[in-house]
């Protein structure tokens, strides 16, 4: 009875509504409409005066120039290319290159990011400062400077073309890169697809044996065969494709070298300095990656017998890769994204390439929008398989 | 029953191998399995390999003090003097010569600053602070302007070297942070367009590098303005920082604000607060005090990335460090140059870095959540 007397009382009071405009839903709408109109009416001013003064320098708008000839020659990169060759030539030119630094720099930043992340940890004292002493000098002092650093170093240090260093046949450093031997037959063909035959194979065998491996504990031997596959393999094509020998040799020419295959001194300072710092970097991800795993993991490893590079293997590192998988993602975008630095040291990649189109051309804003888009292209590529990747090695929950 | 005998040791008068001392040191840290005496051995051959020359080069057979560059010709140790000759050039670039102690002490207020703001105790002063820096930086702005006092006027054209550094870093960094609060408000936020124009911005400014940001503000800020309007480079280049900078930021506060727990919001909605007095009263004041540690690590990102700004023409530290070995007679000595650039790059990033791991594990001590 009192309940019901009660709720009809809250009923009875209930139609003083509040009014329209302190509605919450009201509310929201009237200020998306007002952010909205305010961010388009920037665009708009900012849009108006950019046509303004480009119709004011008689600058063309639009990717029309992409079809001109570029008219500048690029110092290296892995399609053909002259100067008579078109503005969307060397913009898809300066990607590769972008991609080609980026890619090189992920894998030696990883490789050599574990080794030092697992050395600062090491119980041997001497170790485990040198990472420390590495880390701490590499990610304190800009990228850019020790670009400027190595770049210096290799230009100045290493000898010039005449003089270059040869300890191993057909292989010339001096400060214009590294100058090395190109296989010189179609018949070098049949070898590669052996080794990458061989190689599928490794990871197929791998994978049967970890399979059987995890079903009746038995250890199939892995090692042996593969090394098999990778010698047998490789020389079975070399047969089949008629025994080729020829190699295209640099030859040392006047004052360069012709022939044969280089990798240049702007690479080489870029990738070196991209890879030593971002390692710097991944090796503190890795280190607390690892000190995340408890203990008792460690102890628990260590009672079932397992050496330490063991429990690392297969206890510790499988658990650590769920922490350190995410910002080490972010790494790998930072570096991939620092590349772009290579315009302080003349590498050829897309900002640079860009940046000179942009200059020809006048066209400044569909230069950086290019850029932008390489990048943003880019970025999203590598988010997307790490995210897949970390999805993969997530912890099931059951 | 199996019957426990315990094994003579073959040798019970030899006392036990020592566990402490300089000896089970280096026994448990440097000798304890072969794999780790190899290790412990390679390294010892690197450092022997390495540091003698090093210090060969940088002290022994190093010129120290004012010498001309011909001394230093054929000496196989480092040239200091180029150092000497040239730190002014490096730390305050083409700032008028007799002018020098005024970046020298407007640096000196911005380290007091910088500082300053570190001392956990002076945090106390609360909104004060806001003031002492709006004080601080006007004091800057004179002493390196002039133009009043008695002072000569300099063009922020001749601005130069470390205080340029520390005015890019300080002027990013400061100014990005509302910004960055209100970016990560908005991605936090329950209306979609706010939200959706949030994460767009955030989004497409950490997806690109920022040379392109600052490509952008050398070569597009001026078509976007009015016709006759120009402004300065200087201004070009603190105004794509600050929009940089603004993005990473505002993923930081994004994570402070994700870290505060449910209970705190709807206890602020339950007061009857408005949305900005819950945030400004009670979600920011908590997500803010969690973020200073990554916020710091922020900044010696964008410490760093000022160097950036010498691809736009700016005279940042790094800049005018390889202007002073374009120096004809003093070309050979860049490896000296970066040495001297990269130390005090370093001191700076590594007493922050420092910092921030202290303030880490100072801020969860005695937090009750």
């Amino acid at each position: 009875m009192t309940i019901q007397h009660q709720s009809s009382d809250v009923q009875a009071a209930a139609p003083a509504r509040a009014a329209f405009y302190n509605d919450p839903t009201v509310r929201a709408i009237f200020w998306q409409v007002v952010v909205c109109g305010a961010v388009l009416a920037l665009i708009g001013y900012l849009v108006s005066n950019a046509l303004d003064n480009l119709a004011r320098q008689n600058i063309a708008s639009g990717f029309a120039f992409l079809d001109l000839p570029a008219g500048f020659a690029i110092g290296e990169g892995m399609i053909d290319y002259d100067p008579s060759n078109t503005y969307l030539r060397a913009i898809v030119l300066g990607v590769l290159n972008t991609i080609k630094v980026a890619v090189a720099g992920i894998i030696f930043a990883t490789i050599i990011g574990v080794i030092v992340g697992v050395a600062r940890l090491s119980p041997n004292w001497l170790v485990a400062r040198f990472a420390t002493v590495y880390i701490e000098a590499l990610r304190n002092v800009p990228l850019l400077l020790q670009l400027f650093f190595w770049y210096a170093l290799l230009v100045e240090a290493l000898p010039i073309a005449r003089e270059a260093y040869g300890p191993i046949m057909g292989f010339y450093l001096s400060n214009r890169g590294l100058n090395v031997p190109l296989p010189d037959d179609i018949g070098f063909v049949f070898p590669l697809v052996g080794l990458l035959l061989a190689i599928a194979g490794s990871v197929w065998l791998y994978r049967r044996n970890k399979r059987i491996h995890d079903a009746t504990g038995e250890t199939p031997n892995t090692i042996v065969p593969v090394l098999i596959m990778l010698v047998v393999f490789p020389f079975l094509g070399w047969v089949a494709g008629g025994f080729p020998t020829a190699f295209d040799t640099p030859e040392l020419k006047g004052f360069s070298f012709n022939g044969g295959g280089v990798v240049s001194a702007e690479f080489m300072a870029l990738w070196l300095g991209l890879t030593l710092y971002t390692a710097s970097f991944i090796a503190e991800i890795v280190r607390s990656g690892i000190q995340a795993v408890t203990k008792g993991q460690w102890e628990a490893a260590g009672a079932l017998g397992l050496r330490r590079g063991q429990i690392l293997r297969f206890v510790v590192l499988p658990q650590a890769l769920r922490v350190i998988i995410p910002p080490t993602t972010s790494q790998y975008l930072n570096l991939t994204k620092n590349s772009s630095l290579a315009v302080a040291i003349g590498y050829p990649d897309i900002v640079s390439i860009a940046g000179t189109t942009l200059n020809q051309t006048g066209q400044a804003i569909e230069g950086i929008a290019i850029i932008m888009a390489v990048y943003l292209t880019l970025s999203l590529s590598i988010s997307a398989f790490m995210n897949w990747y970390n999805k993969k090695i997530a912890l099931v929950d059951r | 029953m199996t019957e426990r005998t315990v094994q003579p040791h073959e040798d019970w008068s030899r006392p036990p191998a020592a566990t402490t001392g300089a000896i089970g040191w280096m026994r448990k840290n440097l000798f304890s399995t072969w794999l780790n005496s190899a290790m412990t051995l390679g390294a010892l051959y690197v450092l022997l390999t390495t540091i003698p020359g090093l210090i060969q080069w940088a002290f022994i057979d190093a010129i120290w003090g004012d010498n001309p560059p011909e001394v230093c010709k054929n000496v196989p140790g480092a040239c200091w003097s180029f150092i000497y000759e040239k730190y002014r050039f490096i730390l305050f670039g083409v700032y008028p010569w007799e002018e020098h102690w005024r970046p020298l002490l407007a640096m000196i207020i911005f380290l007091t600053l910088i500082f300053g703001s570190c001392i956990k105790p002076l945090w106390a002063l609360g909104k004060w602070i806001i003031a002492i820096w709006v004080v601080g930086l006007t004091m800057v702005g004179i002493l390196m302007w002039g133009g009043i006092l008695g002072m000569e006027y300099v063009d922020q054209s001749q601005w130069g070297g470390l205080p340029l550094t520390l005015f890019l870093a300080t002027f990013g960094a400061v100014l990005s942070f509302p910004l960055a609060i209100l970016l990560a408000l908005g991605r936090r936020s329950n209306m979609p367009a706010i939200k959706a124009i949030c994460v767009a911005y955030i989004e497409l400014i950490r997806g690109v590098p920022l040379i392109s940001i600052l490509f952008m503000a050398s070569v597009m800020f001026p078509l976007f303005l009015p016709t006759g309007v120009s402004i300065d480079k200087l201004l070009r280049a603190v105004v794509g920082l600050i929009l940089f900078s603004a993005a990473y930021g505002a993923e930081i506060v994004r994570g402070g604000l994700q870290a505060i727990p449910r209970g705190q919001y709807e206890a602020a909605d339950a007061m009857g607060l408005t949305y900005w007095q819950k945030m400004g009263k009670v979600i920011l004041p908590q997500a803010l005090r969690i973020t200073i540690p990554p916020m710091v690590n922020g900044f010696i990102g964008g410490f760093k990335d000022t160097s950036l700004v010498l691809i736009i023409g700016l005279f940042d530290l790094l800049y005018t460090t390889r202007l002073a070995f374009q120096d004809v007679n003093w070309r050979p000595y860049f490896v000296e140059g970066y040495v001297f650039c990269a130390l005090i790059y370093f001191c700076f990033c590594f007493f922050m870095s420092r910092y921030s791991q202290w303030l880490e594990r100072d801020l969860v001590k005695g937090q009750n959540y």
